[in-house]
């Protein structure tokens, strides 16, 4: 029987095999950033161990830094202490350090595709749970905890179970106005935030092979949600154009060598999957989540759910505590809902085609009155590159605060947060309780619903505007 | 890690499903470096409200924390596992884990108990009616007694995972005894995979 393709890349980091053991796996790319990685390095310090590979270690600060006035001093205490902790770490450690302000800092899921850092084929491990973002590249990249952190930082591997595999398959051509996000999202909404538990997931069919990096990007960032360990995509024509000439992208000297290995990486045709979902592309509408997990998804024509009409109880109970929790009635059309704010950022959809994106909605139209709107590029590079198309003028130009590379209001750890019963269209993962600030109410969307929110002041596609 | 054989305590009965890591420790409380300090930030949004389940002073002994399905799914931080610990909690009861709380927890000895979701709801309807029942979890055996209401359980742990927690082991020193082995992969890098120069 065949193998699929990350049963491929697993095999391909075995380090050693014992029964009765997690096998263990060699690292190619270590990902750090401030948060997860301070315990870690005390560890290894207390331990009186090194770094083994701190050339196969990158590092960013993205979840505490402001995103205006970056060239002062963090401000919140605690944030600039974890900062500057990162700072020394690196340095005593010889870890490549990119600090707020370096043309290449930025949210750790996306610099490292962007920099080139993420082959296809490789492993990837980062302190993070989106970590899955680089299984985009046909990479197994996935999130681990701070003692994992530890564990990479001191020998470079991680032991780890094998795990099930599955495949979603979303056939067909999605409709005209949906994106990469909402692919996911209705993926969320097929199969809920434990549907992937156990299991490696492989996105394949015509609707993922049409997507470019930015949507595959979009689509790996999310297989968390689910609960997958990681999730990932085969390695094709589109990966390789988009690595060619990265910085750290094979050289033209390795070029054609490095393609060669490449293009082994696909799931055999005989190969078995131990979970199958299929999904048919074309059912696809723009979604959004009208609940405080990722799995609460209906299109954006839906009505909020009535609570009565979910079969599990657990699930019932959830609804009912969501919609207390979202201030929502059931059978409310959610483009009744009017928001407050709009964000436009995170390692999801920061890109510089999901800045496009939006920028193509709103230009020669105005926010609507009243409503906070922040567009934050994921990096350095994408804000620069937004700049030279100037993306920047066309926000600004529409009432948008063009903002600093981080993950900024994503995660309520820096100063852009949601305020109390505050509404918001994010174009994040995340819309857990208080996950934007104490009290926010998160609704998840693409970058195009998010900007036609905006100029609406209620939830709406471009198509409605 | 300490090594843990047996717990032994009450429970406390948190009957929600989809109980991320942001509720169980709020993103303010991450921006401490220090490992310790995280019992006070432990559900520290819904601590607020009077009528939360751990506020309740029936329960404030509890040693194992029942919760419904998909307990400790999203964000990876592993100081929601440290938050729970340092609350004194010794066990985690639940139909399903977010893998990576799952394996963190493993990584400090805090036991994952995973159950069949009619057994999850019958204990948190046991401990909701009484709150003084005592539970036995033996890591040894991966089994659950509760014999005041007669029920005796068993749960999944990987043999991997039971050693490490009954000997107390250390994964890094597990792995770097395997250095030899480590080494030699090494040669066999790919000459084209990155490395940043340092
Ligand atoms: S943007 Fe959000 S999800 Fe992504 S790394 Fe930052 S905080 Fe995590």
């Amino acid at each position: 029987m065949g193998k699929t393709l990350s049963q491929k890349i697993w095999d391909n980091h075995i380090v050693q095999s014992r029964e009765g053991e997690p096998d263990l796996l060699y690292i190619d790319l270590h990902l750090i950033h401030e948060v997860t990685s301070p315990q870690a390095f005390d560890g290894i310090r207390m331990s009186g161990r090194s770094v083994r590979r701190p050339d196969l270690t990158i590092s960013t600060e993205d979840h505490n830094v402001p995103t205006i006035n970056i060239h002062e001093p963090i401000a919140d205490e605690t944030s600039l202490k974890q900062v500057e902790t990162l700072r020394t770490n690196t340095k005593e450690f010889g870890i490549t350090h990119y600090p707020m302000g370096h043309p290449n800092q930025g949210i750790v899921h996306v610099i490292g595709p962007e920099l080139g850092l993420t082959h296809p084929g490789m492993t990837v491990v980062c302190g993070d749970s989106h970590t899955s973002t680089h299984g985009a590249f046909g990479s197994l990249a996935f999130g681990i905890g701070t003692s994992e952190v530890e564990h990479v930082l001191a020998t470079q591997t991680l032991q780890q179970p094998r795990q099930e595999t599955m495949a979603i398959t979303v056939n067909g051509e999605l409709p005209q106005g949906s994106s990469a996000k909402d692919v996911v999202l209705a993926v969320l909404g097929a199969i809920g935030t434990g549907g992937g538990i156990g299991a490696i997931a492989e996105f394949r069919g015509s609707v993922i092979e049409n997507l470019t990096m930015e949507g595959r990007m979009t689509v790996c960032n999310m297989s968390i949600e689910f609960g997958a360990k990681a999730g990932l995509i085969a390695p094709d024509e589109t990966t390789f154009e988009y690595l060619r000439g990265r910085e750290n992208a094979p050289s033209e000297e390795f070029w054609e060598a490095a393609v060669n290995e490449w293009e082994k990486l696909y799931t055999d045709p005989d190969a078995i999957f131990d979970r199958e979902v299929t999904l048919n592309g074309s059912d696809i509408l723009p979604q959004i989540t009208w609940g405080t997990n990722p799995g609460q998804v209906i299109p954006v024509n839906g009505v909020i759910p009535n609570p009565a009409n979910f079969d599990d109880p657990a699930e019932r109970e959830a609804a009912v505590r969501a919609l207390e929790y979202m201030g929502l009635q059931a059978g409310t059309p959610i483009s009744d809902v009017p928001v407050d704010t709009v964000f436009i950022g995170s390692c999801t959809n920061s890109r510089i085609e999901d800045l496009r994106d939006a920028a193509e909605v709103i230009q020669g139209r105005r926010v609507a009155e009243g409503i906070r709107t922040l567009v934050v590029p994921g990096s350095g590079v994408i804000k620069k590159q937004a700049e030279e198309e100037g993306l920047d003028e066309i926000f600004k130009a529409s009432g948008f605060d063009w903002r600093e590379p981080g993950c900024s209001m994503c995660l309520a750890m820096n100063p852009d947060k949601l305020d109390p019963r505050e509404r918001s269209a994010s174009t994040s993962n995340r819309n857990f309780e208080g996950r934007q600030g104490r009290g926010g109410r998160t609704h998840l969307v693409s970058p195009r619903v998010a900007a036609a929110t905006a100029i609406a002041g209620r939830f709406s596609t471009p198509e409605d505007l | 890690m300490e090594p843990v054989h047996i717990i032994q305590g009450t429970a406390v009965p948190l009957d929600r499903s989809d109980v991320d890591t942001d509720q169980i420790i709020p993103s303010d409380w991450l921006k401490r470096v220090e490992r310790t300090g995280f019992e006070k930030g432990l559900f520290s949004e819904w601590k607020d409200n009077k009528d939360f389940i751990l506020n309740d002073e029936a329960y404030s002994a509890a040693s194992i924390l029942i919760a419904g399905p998909n307990f400790g799914t999203g964000s990876s931080r592993e100081h929601a596992v440290w938050a729970i610990q340092q609350a004194g909690f010794k066990a985690v009861i639940s139909p399903r884990f977010g893998p990576i709380f799952k394996n963190n927890s493993t990584k400090n000895g805090l036991v994952p108990v995973e159950v069949e979701s009619d057994v999850g709801e019958r204990l948190l309807a046991e401990v909701q009616k009484q709150p003084n029942i005592e539970f036995v979890i033996d890591v040894e055996k991966a089994i659950v007694e509760i014999a005041e209401i007669d029920l005796q359980f068993s749960f999944p742990l990987e043999q991997s995972i039971r050693e490490r927690f009954l000997k107390g082991l250390d994964d890094i020193e597990i792995t770097l005894a395997s250095e030899t082995s480590i080494s030699q992969f090494e040669q066999t890098r790919l000459a084209w995979l990155p490395t940043q120069i340092t």
